[in-house]
């Protein structure tokens, strides 16, 4: 191993070009002044034609570990070396590249430590990354060899790599939206500047207690709250009645919740807009009845408010089902047997017990809500939130990226905030109820005085939920909504048309582009995202280190980030060298990585701390290492993890806006931004048509999925285990 | 100070089925009693219904049909909250959330006793089991086996008519079993409460309880007081399930009143016939009550398999003409070989004849 990653770092500074090319895969620049041109040129050869020599310290950092590659590991300075070569050579590396940008020195200090410099340097490419790459687990094989984490290369390697693209693609840009917060007009740092902005009456007013109008946090935190409360009382009542009655069709309700997460957000919006907008069917109808004339009521907070609950209820449901089928029956029945009454017995032990769920239930709902861009830019009227003001300050007339960034800081600050609040509410105390074994029994049934409310609600959403797919599916084929009602597939057909003409198949429809966009993009998204959940989810639940809280806290922390963030400090932090990506598909692809990942890591985190420990270790003791234990042994047994983070991170990529409004290009336009383009020219039966489209494509594609992962096949007891 | 007192009943089950879904019986037609202020066992493997019956008495599966009674009341179609039981699982299913002292005070505050009462009664049932001064302690930051008392606590103070134990022991380690055990049984008997204990474990069985009923394919294969269980089992699924038993395969050969010759081989030893008629019947003897000499003799000649030296004893492997059986023998100074030729008799007391035709 270490000696490919030798070769990989020679590679990389002697034969491919160190600065970003375009169009790198159509190996163009091969034939085109290679190795000379240099813009082409590697790092090597930039150097030995006297250009941009602050590349040259590197090369010694290459040189270093061929002395020792003949020593033995556990020679003190086989890994001395190898620390030294790679720490120095990252660390180089990554400091060149900050220091100095497109404009030679990015620092006044630097100019003034080292004089002007005449020079310039792009975004780096494929041979500063693998050279990069090279330092690193030089690094991490060293610190191995010195015995940390068992002397286990594979291990330190993982732990190096999660670390290091942890930091470049999450931590990296939000310090970077934060350093933005304070740069006043004149590209100046201020915190004078900095207050005034934040302290904004456009933030923070609070008219509307005096009839006027509230800043948008308010609006935010105010719809956040709601949404978040509402949202895990709905799912706490679904998962009741699927786990605490005797209702009969539990898969049909299933199918139902689960219906709205592969819905792009924003459909919803649509379907309300056409079921309670102005020329909405429900508006039309009770106006006529009423005989008022229809409002545009739904408009602002309601039209929204409705809209999440449709759109995330489902996942405070995801959540809770767990939960709520955790709690152990034995708990509950010990408090029946306790003398507590049925209803006693739930509000004492079921619904307690139920709170880190509910918890979480409710940071989801709060977060997804403050993300939310779709639901508030189609519905919202006046009702400003943080999401949408963010996207108009970078993309609007006003194109101002500090306060941009000073938006986001205030959403972020909510859902940190948010984030401690939770794991405060939830204290010290265990909720886990699984001790040892000998858990048989069964969850009771709700009281009667609970059952009949949860019964009532559960009904009223569900057939709100069915009449909403309706209206999409109806909406798709109707020629113009409210007004001209005949049936028709125009809006496939404009989106969707394929011709036979004279250059063979031809994609003629408007919607081709960002869908196979979406299809690439999601591929490529979902198998990586799923590889870097698992394998930290293996660190943390397998594997011994120190600062381990810390990387479990770094690596949870994106899953706290609303999308509108990120897509602010991707384009604040990925625009200019050393990693200039805005306008790429990689861009898409690394901010769904990292949005996504949180998801796989959990997913792997639950199902590894059901396999036993002793698995790992029989197979460390018949001679596998680490990496191959993983692959042989964890790997298989995690089909059911492994499946559920593919799903999510493909479902979430194809769904996602808040994140990919700011980050696609001409080029690169994904299917939700191509739909919210098409609703904000009211084209609302094109979009329709495309949402149902990937309703779809979606369903077929967790089919596939689930088809190729395939199911785990291990022999598990049913019954408790007595005996020896 | 307010002492925990019994109000010990007794439990009665008449023709009590359990039937899950169509066709699974769980519980099948049993007939049960037990006394007031006694410690009663169910004993039996995996599946026998022990545990759906002890779930039965305390209220949380409903008998399919025949009648359950606490005391003299039909307690048939009462809910768990309504009976006067209660019980300690398995998992001892303390409430994660709660401080010890709201685990133990929390069914006392759904009895009527005010704060006063209930703060002191939940204190003298932490004192019964020795766990005074835990009270704002977590589940989670008390030991195995302090949890397992305060579910004891927590049941106890209820004072119930009848406690039920769901294999308190298995989640214990072994030193533990045997001294949370002799606490269990000296609770019960100086309060004098009604217990009902099930368990998988005869030695555990054999050391609490007052009466023992094994169970096997949800029914009742033999009740009876721990030393005639284990003196006098009533077929070979019991012998062999209360410690262990050679079961030897042998012939009736005469009756003479109580008193049976039978036929081993070409051995012949007399025991009481306990009803049973002339013909081939079963043998079961304890490995203890196995007699060895060197060379032939009057007995059964067999030869020596294997030998293992445990400290206190000999252990053999013995294979004769009717199969092979095992025994133990005390003396370990002047202990026999694999391969040596030796003669197999019976104790006077200790085996005993079972029907044959059954096996466990």
């Amino acid at each position: 191993m270490l000696i490919f990653w030798i070769v990989a770092g020679w590679v990389g500074y002697c034969l491919l070009p160190w600065y970003g090319v375009e169009k790198f895969w159509s190996l163009e620049w091969l034939l085109d002044g290679w190795p000379l041109d240099k813009d082409y040129a590697p790092a090597a050869v930039l150097v030995a034609m006297g250009q941009k020599l602050w590349l040259l310290p590197m090369a010694l950092s290459l040189i270093a570990p061929l002395a020792v590659m003949g020593r033995r590991k556990s020679d003190p300075v086989f890994a001395r070396v190898l620390i030294v070569a790679g720490a120095f050579g990252f660390g180089w590396l990554v400091a060149q590249g900050l220091g100095i940008g497109l404009r030679g020195f990015t620092a006044p200090w630097l100019e003034a430590l080292f004089g002007p410099l005449e020079d310039r340097q792009f975004g780096m490419g494929y041979g500063a990354m693998i050279t990069a790459t090279a330092f690193l687990f030089l690094l991490t094989t060293g610190i191995a060899a010195r015995g940390a984490v068992n002397g286990d290369v594979f291990v330190m390697s993982a732990i190096g790599g999660v670390i290091a693209v942890v930091t470049i693609f999450v931590f990296f840009p939000i310090a970077k939206m934060l350093m933005a917060a304070f740069v006043t007009d004149d590209g100046g740092y201020s915190l004078l500047v900095f207050f005034a902005k934040f302290f904004d009456a456009r933030i923070w007013g609070l008219g509307c207690l005096s009839g006027g109008r509230c800043g948008v946090a308010w609006n935010s935190l105010f719809l956040a709250v709601l949404v978040g409360v509402l949202t895990t009382l709905l799912g706490l009542a679904f998962a009741l009645v699927l786990t605490r009655s005797g209702f009969r069709y539990k898969r049909v309700l299933r199918a139902l919740t689960v219906l709205p997460i592969i819905t792009p957000p924003f459909v919803i919006g649509l379907a309300i807009i056409l079921l309670l907008g102005l020329s909405g069917t429900v508006t039309t109808t009770v106006a006529e009845i009423l005989g008022i004339s229809p409002t545009r009521w739904v408009y602002g907070l309601p039209g929204v408010l409705i809209a999440q609950l449709l759109a995330f209820t489902p996942i405070a449901f995801l959540v809770l089902i767990g939960v709520v089928e955790g709690v152990s029956p034995s708990m509950e029945e010990a408090a029946q047997t306790l003398r507590a009454s049925r209803w006693q017995t739930f509000r004492t032990v079921s619904l307690p017990l139920m709170r880190p769920g509910l918890a979480n239930a409710f940071l989801l709902g709060f977060i997804e809500s403050m993300a939310d861009f779709g639901n508030p830019l189609v519905l919202g009227g006046n009702f400003d939130v943080l999401s949408t003001e963010i996207f108009f300050a970078i993309v609007g007339a006003q194109y101002d990226q500090s306060r941009a960034a000073i938006l986001a800081v205030v959403l972020l600050g909510f859902t940190l905030g948010a984030f401690y609040l939770q794991r405060f509410w939830l204290g010290k105390k265990s909720y886990t109820t699984i001790t040892g074994k000998g858990d048989a029994g069964v969850h009771p049934a709700m009281p009667r005085g609970l059952a009949i409310p949860v019964y009532a609600v559960v009904a009223l959403w569900s057939t709100f939920t069915v009449v909403v797919y309706g209206m999409i599916l109806y909406g798709s084929v109707v020629q113009l909504w409210g007004v001209d009602d005949t049936l028709t597939f125009k809006h496939y057909l404009t989106a969707f048309r394929v011709e036979w003409g004279e250059a063979g198949l031809r994609w003629t429809g408007s919607a081709w582009d960002s869908f196979w966009t979406t299809i690439l993009i999601a591929t490529l998204a979902a198998p990586l995202t799923a590889a870097l959940g698992l394998i930290t989810a293996y660190l943390l639940t397998r594997q011994n280190f120190a600062g381990k809280r810390a990387f479990e806290f770094g690596t949870m922390l994106s899953f706290a980030i609303p999308g509108t963030v990120i897509g602010v400090a991707y384009i604040l932090a990925f625009n200019v060298p050393p990693i200039e990506i805005t306008g790429t598909g990689l861009i898409l692809v690394i901010s769904f990585i990292f949005r996504n990942m949180p998801v796989g890591v959990r997913a792997g985190i639950a199902s590894m701390s059901q396999l036993d420990k002793s698995l790992d270790e029989s197979s460390l003791t018949l001679g596998a290492n680490s990496w191959h234990t993983f692959r042989a042994v964890i790997l298989p047994l995690l089909r059911p993890a492994i499946l559920a983070a593919l799903v999510y991170s493909f479902v979430r990529a194809m769904t996602a806006i808040s994140a990919v409004i700011f980050l696609v290009s001409a080029r690169y336009d994904m299917a939700t931004s191509y739909i919210i383009g098409r609703v904000e020219n009211n084209d609302y039966g094109l979009a329709i048509a495309y949402s149902t489209a990937l309703i779809f494509v979606m369903l077929a594609a967790v089919g596939l999925l689930q088809l190729m992962v395939g199911r785990t096949r291990i022999g598990r007891r049913t019954s408790h285990a007595e005996g020896h | 100070m307010t002492a925990i007192n019994a109000k010990a009943a007794s439990v009665r089950f008449e023709n009590v089925s359990k039937v899950y879904g169509r066709s699974v019986r769980a519980v099948d037609n049993i007939n049960l009693d037990v006394a007031a202020g006694t410690l009663v066992t169910l004993l039996g493997p995996s599946g026998c219904g022990k545990t759906t019956t002890l779930r039965m008495i305390a209220g949380l599966e409903m008998a399919t049909s025949g009648r359950i009674l606490i005391g003299d009341k039909d307690v048939t179609k009462l809910p768990a909250t309504d009976r006067d039981v209660s019980m300690v699982f398995q998992s001892y299913a303390l409430f994660p959330h709660m401080t010890v002292m709201e685990n133990v005070s929390y069914g006392l505050k759904f009895s009527g006793f005010d704060k006063a009462e209930t703060q002191e009664k939940a204190q003298a049932g932490l004192g019964l089991v020795g766990l005074k001064g835990y009270d704002d302690r977590l589940p989670s930051e008390l030991s195995g086996g302090q949890q397992q008392r305060v579910a004891v606590a927590r049941a106890l103070v209820l004072e119930p008519q009848v406690l039920l134990f769901d294999e308190p022991l298995s989640n214990l380690d072994a030193k533990l079993r045997r001294q949370v055990r002799e606490e269990i049984r000296e609770i019960q008997q100086s309060l004098g409460l009604t217990v009902v204990y099930v368990t998988h474990d005869q030695e555990e069985a054999l050391a609490v309880s007052d009466e023992i009923v094994v169970m096997r394919n949800a029914a009742i294969a033999q009740k009876g007081s721990p030393r005639d269980l284990y003196e006098a089992p009533a077929d070979a699924f019991v012998a062999d399930f209360i410690g262990e038993a050679n079961l030897i395969p042998v012939e009736i050969t005469a009756l003479e009143g109580d008193t049976a010759t039978v036929r081993i081989a070409d051995y012949t030893h007399r025991l009481p016939s306990r009803g049973l008629a002339l013909g081939p019947a079963m043998l079961a003897v304890r490995p203890s009550r196995m007699r060895l000499v060197a060379g032939t003799g009057d007995g059964v000649s067999a030869v020596i398999d294997k030998a293992t030296y445990v400290g206190s004893r000999m252990e053999y492997t013995v294979t004769a003409a009717f199969g092979t059986v095992f025994a133990v023998l005390e003396d370990v100074v002047t202990p026999f070989r694999p391969g040596d030729a030796v003669t197999i008799s019976f104790a006077a007391s200790g085996p005993v004849l079972i029907p044959a035709g059954q096996t466990s």
